[in-house]
């Protein structure tokens, strides 16, 4: 299946998602103004790889700002990596934060809390 | 070390920036020149002289907005000779091949060259 | 004249005033030049955050909501694009003050929200943020209704508010978020 790779702008983040080589990532700062917009292809994405996943997926989130808008749509996409997950597929996800970022880290445990998806904190 | 090409862009033709020295190829805006193998044709020699003695590392970089029919055979002609530099072993070349957002005809070029060639081309989108 | 307006922004502690269209470009320039703005001014990291986000927050608050307004064409006053922001720095806080015309009918949803904001403590806050994350709903602008709580868990204080009568059919409605420096 096509890769997505997605530059980062000021208020986007940067995206990889390469079935290719098992490496799939959403780095940097996510405060667009249209984040359904801008995440749908990334839900889109996730839904074909879906389909026919790798044996194994780690799916790594490094976010330093996230508007609420896109802490939305961010728990959409955790909701059908979670749905993978308990479908029967190893799917991990990996939240790492910046060691100072309090907030963050305290992000991440609410997203577990809120997820039945293997999901591990780690700070940088 | 060979001299670096630099070609300014015009309303027809694309930027052409590549300098050995600092690390940095890059072919980008548009490319619709009636003449496209005059114009290419400087640049596929400046390739083959380069594949010479290339460096270790060869980062190339293609963000078009538009091409012509008769660009894209030269475009190819430039990625195969990419290619060759490669599969002879002294550079380990990495294309990035760049599409905005909206512009499904750009990213299947961009899927198709990478179909019909040896060389890691990435292709990545950009968002406004 | 000038020199007034000088003094009165150094005397309220303004760093940056606007009123005018709000555009998601505007938006972006802004939230640039602030960022800037609190790099070079040394603050600590933590607190640049919870500024910045506080910022993103409200400027993008009023950049959706502009657009709830109905367009009318005898109503010349009012341009329903424009919007008043303002971003202070005090010896204590950090404010961010956005004004906006609002339809009169929309007052008292919007005051009812901002009233259970600033009565729940800390917990019921993200207690509150979870309910309304996981509910599943989006609006068609793509806003989830999370920005007047996260504004208020970023910072930490009760939010500020004001419905000023303009004309029979507006008021204008201003919200302020403070973010403290300790």
């Amino acid at each position: 299946m096509r890769n997505l790779i997605i530059e980062p702008t000021a208020k986007t983040p940067k995206v990889i998602l390469n079935s290719d080589i098992n490496v799939f990532e959403i780095s940097g700062r996510s405060i667009p103004e249209d984040s359904v917009g801008f995440y749908r292809r990334i839900l889109d994405w996730v839904d074909e790889y879906a389909k026919s996943p790798n044996p194994k997926t780690n799916f790594k989130f490094q976010l330093e700002y996230f508007n609420t808008s896109s802490s939305k749509c961010l728990l959409d996409l955790f909701r059908k990596l979670e749905k993978l997950s308990k479908s029967g597929h190893d799917v991990v996800i990996t939240w790492c934060y910046d060691a100072d970022d309090e907030d963050m880290e305290e992000t991440g445990e609410d997203y577990k809390a809120l997820l039945e998806v293997p999901f591990e904190l780690v700070s940088v | 070390m060979i001299e670096a090409l630099k070609i300014e862009p015009t309303h027809k033709t694309p930027k052409v920036y590549f300098d050995p020295a600092n690390n940095h190829f890059e072919l980008s805006g548009r490319s619709i020149p009636e003449d496209s193998v005059g114009f290419y044709k400087k640049i596929l020699d400046w390739v083959e002289d380069y594949g010479k003695t290339p460096n270790t590392k060869t980062e190339f970089k293609f963000e078009l907005e538009y091409f012509n029919t008769s660009s894209s055979k030269n475009i190819l002609e430039l990625l195969k000779k990419l290619e060759k530099i490669h599969l002879q072993g002294q550079s380990a070349v990495q294309i990035t091949w760049y599409y905005d957002e909206d512009d499904e005809d750009m990213e299947e070029t961009g899927e198709d060259y990478k179909a019909l060639l040896q060389v890691p081309l990435e292709l990545i989108m950009k968002v406004y | 004249m000038t020199y007034s307006y000088y003094k009165n922004m150094q005397l309220n502690n303004i760093i940056f005033v606007y009123q005018g269209e709000v555009t998601a470009d505007l938006v972006s320039s802004i939230l640039h030049m602030m960022e800037n703005k609190l790099d070079g001014d040394g603050e600590d990291k933590k607190i640049k955050k919870k500024v910045f986000n506080v910022m993103v927050e409200c400027l993008q608050n009023v950049y959706h909501h502009l657009d709830t307004l109905e367009v009318n064409v005898s109503d010349s006053e009012i341009n329903d694009r424009t919007a008043l922001l303002m971003i202070g720095k005090e010896e204590k806080d950090y404010y961010v003050i956005t004004g906006n015309h609002i339809l009169n009918n929309r007052i008292a949803a919007l005051k009812s929200r901002l009233e259970r904001v600033n009565n729940c403590d800390k917990n019921e806050l993200k207690t509150l943020y979870q309910a309304i994350l996981n509910d599943g709903e989006m609006s068609e602008k793509g806003t989830a209704g999370l920005g007047m709580i996260d504004i208020a868990r970023k910072s930490g204080q009760k939010l500020g508010y004001d419905f000023h009568p303009v004309s029979e059919k507006y008021s204008f409605f201003s919200l302020e978020a403070k973010v403290a420096r300790v």
